[in-house]
């Protein structure tokens, strides 16, 4: 943890004794400092007043640990010479990895769509399996919604997830006030998150960079907040319930007759409306990815992308940058209306408990892990991190602490994202991908 | 001279300003004390994003955790010293220097640590990374210190009471100023004074205001660009720690999530003063302290928050360098 961790003169393959063990006094006492003074004392409450409870075996522990992983970093790691990586790696295999990678990444998308439309009639397709992966779905809808702001317009929005309380709310008050469908609130729920995008967009406009994300954050918030108050109107922390569930064309899926079930001659299943969720949001986010393919290639697409690099040389050929920023508002938040709408309906209950700003990290977490404006890292990401989630279920307490770690050592490892490279949208003659290092990507202004 | 006893106050006091009837002078006079206090607490921590961002233009997202991580540190020293209100005034005084002090150099190797460790690694990368990691420092932070620490709200019995009474109205209502109110005030002041002059005076404030400037050119120079950025780290963690104790002192309750909110409004101060400033972090501090309290006390106490990041978008909108902040030139 002293700067001759990641200094230009490395070690050479002998370790250097002194150093190391410098180093590792530095890391004792900085362990010490962190871990001794919040896990060794604790604050219970007690009879008038607090009391200290004392865990000094658990931070001796953790403390040891981290001194022995750092003294296992230098055995292993810090110990070759600069510029030489830990496994050498023929330049051939290199290459002809490069090609693999690339073939693969050409068939990765079908193949994921093919497994995706017969997912459900896999034989080890279970209830939990479908539930998870509609969530995963509704996430990779997000996150793809959230690649047309973030991703291809370069504007930074940390309170994505305010579209997607307005998709929410926006169905579940419209069928408890006036009785509307699912399908009937699908398009108004877009069109009013949308409309609450260009809201948002107007007094943002000149905003760049890091003070257009804290806008939207604190924009994010005030949705919240006043759905948590406006008890009258919204239920507040209550929350709304009996939110209906949607038809296939008309049809229920209730046991009765003229349900779904007895319209096909089927025995009623539960399972049914589960496997219709899931293609419903399937559909829906191919939508997504299927608009943002085509806007890419319009005029306003290249004019998001053009933006992204450099707003000035925009503005100086005559692109309107008003209009640019609120259309990628107004398309982004559309699809997170929809994505809210879906939501409500699947969930039959929503309250603003599911819409805090830690959603908006993890939809932003997908997008910059995935790689931005990657639309196939949006899907692997999203399979990392909600799968993820999933396996650290039984580790109930130490989930997020571990969603954390997790999202600052990709980062650090990968900071350009899974998929760092990037197609071009307008080519001469032949289509390169562009490598991470020669995108400026993400400049947010 | 009456002295009050103010203890009642700690249950309504929240985020807020303490809300009852009247609308006269008085009652503005209060309301205005409480007020400042309020902004002394989040220009201490405006600071520190202030600083980090001026220096190398990142979002310090986890800032407002180390404050709350700091309080925490603040609550065991103060459970281990036993302190209680019937220690003597001079004694707990000097108790809570020592306090201070602790949670001030823990929290600095809170800050150093994250820096060392989620944000040096992706110096030089693109912009949104150093970002993504520090929500991340800001989610592990929370729940390790919900691990740690419990879930539950920490109480603590107030240690300091009594105070002056200003005015007295006809209807028996009182302007107070609280002792507490006093010693946060004062401290904020000397620790603004101090810093100010290690930013002004010293090699180290020169080399980050270097820094500030053209990293590219202080390095040039011969000026450690890693050890200044992680001095500056330092003290922001630092002073966030005088606000961590400062904030468990008023209030009396912490828990683990004090620190997003906190962060965020201390950050809308940061830049409402004009980002990169530091008199700028304090006047955004007592103007988003002051708007919030006379929120409180006037309209409704549920959208406090709403009033004070509508005002960031406002001054955004018509003066986006912020009140003190020095225009920025758009370079091609």
């Amino acid at each position: 943890m002293t700067d001759t961790a990641n200094g230009a003169p490395r070690p050479g393959r002998h370790l250097d004794f002194g150093k190391v063990a410098k180093d590792l006094v530095v890391t004792a006492l900085i362990a010490t400092a962190i871990f001794g003074s919040t896990i060794a004392f604790r604050t219970v409450s007690a009879a008038g007043g607090l009391r200290l409870e004392v865990r000094y075996d658990i931070a001796f522990y953790v403390i040891a640990a981290v001194i022995v992983g750092r003294l296992l970093l230098w055995l292993f790691f810090w110990s070759k010479p600069a510029g030489t990586s830990a496994v050498e790696v023929p330049a051939g295999i290199k290459s002809g990895m490069a090609k693999v990678s690339a073939k693969v990444g050409k068939g990765f998308g079908p193949t994921m769509l093919i497994f995706a439309l017969v997912f459900p009639f896999l034989p080890f397709t279970d209830r939990y399996l479908l539930d998870l992966s509609i969530l995963i779905l509704t996430y990779v809808m997000l996150g793809w919604g959230l690649n047309i702001v973030v991703g291809l317009a370069g504007l930074l929005d940390l309170g994505y997830v305010a579209f997607y309380a307005i998709g929410a709310y926006s169905y579940a008050l419209l069928a408890q006030y006036f009785g509307f469908s699912f399908w009937m609130c699908l398009p108004l729920a877009g069109i009013l998150a949308a409309f609450w995008g260009i809201i948002l967009g107007f007094p943002v406009l000149r905003l760049r960079g890091d003070y257009l994300a804290i806008v939207t954050l604190a924009f994010g918030e005030i949705i919240r907040i006043v759905l948590l108050n406006w008890y009258q109107f919204t239920g507040g922390p209550d929350g709304l319930s009996g939110i209906p569930r949607p038809s296939f064309f008309g049809l229920p899926f209730t046991r009765r007759e003229g349900g779904f079930s007895d319209f096909f001659g089927l025995d009623y299943s539960s399972f049914h409306r589960i496997v219709f969720m899931y293609f419903l949001i399937l559909a829906l986010a191919l939508l997504t990815n299927f608009v943002t393919n085509r806007l890419r290639r319009l005029p306003i697409g290249r004019a998001w992308e053009a933006l992204r690099e450099d707003e000035i040389a925009c503005r100086s050929l005559g692109l309107n940058t008003a209009s640019v920023k609120l259309t990628a508002f107004a398309i982004g938040g559309m699809f997170a209306g929809f994505a809210g709408s879906f939501f409500a309906t699947r969930q039959g209950f929503i309250s603003p408990e599911s819409f805090t700003f830690i959603e908006s990290a993890l939809i932003l977490a997908i997008v910059v892990l995935g790689g931005m404006g990657s639309q196939v890292g949006v899907v692997i990401a999203s399979i990392a991190m909600i799968g993820g989630f999933e396996i650290f279920r039984e580790a109930e307490q130490f989930r997020m602490l571990i969603f954390g770690l997790a999202m600052v050592v990709i980062m650090i490892w990968r900071p350009r994202g899974l998929i760092s490279t990037r197609i071009p949208s307008i080519f001469l003659r032949e289509k390169k991908a562009v490598s991470a290092d020669m995108v400026a990507q993400g400049e947010g202004h | 001279m009456i002295t009050v006893d103010l203890g009642y106050e700690r249950t309504v006091l929240y985020f807020g300003g303490f809300v009852s009837g009247g609308s006269l002078m008085e009652y503005f006079l209060q309301q205005l004390i409480n007020g400042i206090t309020l902004g002394s607490i989040y220009g201490l921590i405006a600071i520190g994003y202030t600083m980090v961002y001026g220096i190398i233009g990142m979002i310090n997202f986890a800032h407002g955790d180390i404050f709350m991580v700091s309080s925490f540190i603040a609550l065991i020293v103060i459970t281990a010293l036993g302190l209680t209100v019937s220690t003597g005034l001079g004694l707990t005084i000097l108790a809570l220097i020592l306090v201070l002090v602790t949670s001030m150099v823990i929290a600095s190797v809170f800050g150093w640590t994250t820096e060392r460790l989620a944000y040096r690694p992706l110096r030089g990368s693109f912009r949104l990374a150093p970002l993504i990691t520090a929500i991340g420092i800001s989610i592990v932070l929370q729940n390790y210190i919900q691990i740690t620490q419990g879930a539950r709200v920490k109480p603590l019995q107030p240690l300091i009471e009594n105070g002056y009474t200003l005015m007295t109205r006809a209807d028996g209502f009182t302007v107070q100023l609280s002792n507490m109110q006093i010693l946060i005030i004062t401290v904020t002041i000397i620790l603004m004074t101090i810093f100010s002059l290690i930013i002004a005076k010293t090699s180290l404030g020169r080399a980050q205001r270097a820094c500030e400037q053209d990293r590219k050119m202080a390095s040039l120079l011969g000026i450690n660009v890693d050890r200044t950025i992680s001095m500056t780290f330092v003290m922001g963690a630092a002073l966030a720690a005088v606000a961590g104790l400062m904030f468990l002192l008023y209030y009396g309750v912490i828990d683990f999530f004090i620190g997003f909110v906190a962060g965020v409004k201390a950050f809308t101060a940061a830049v409402l003063g004009g980002i990169g400033s530091l008199p700028g972090a304090m006047l955004g501090g007592l103007v988003i302290g002051l708007i919030e309290t006379f929120w409180s006390a006037y309209f409704s106490i549920e959208y406090k928050d709403v009033a004070a990041f509508s005002m960031l978008a406002i001054v955004l909108i018509f003066l986006p360098q912020g009140l003190l902040g020095k225009p920025e030139v758009e370079k091609v």
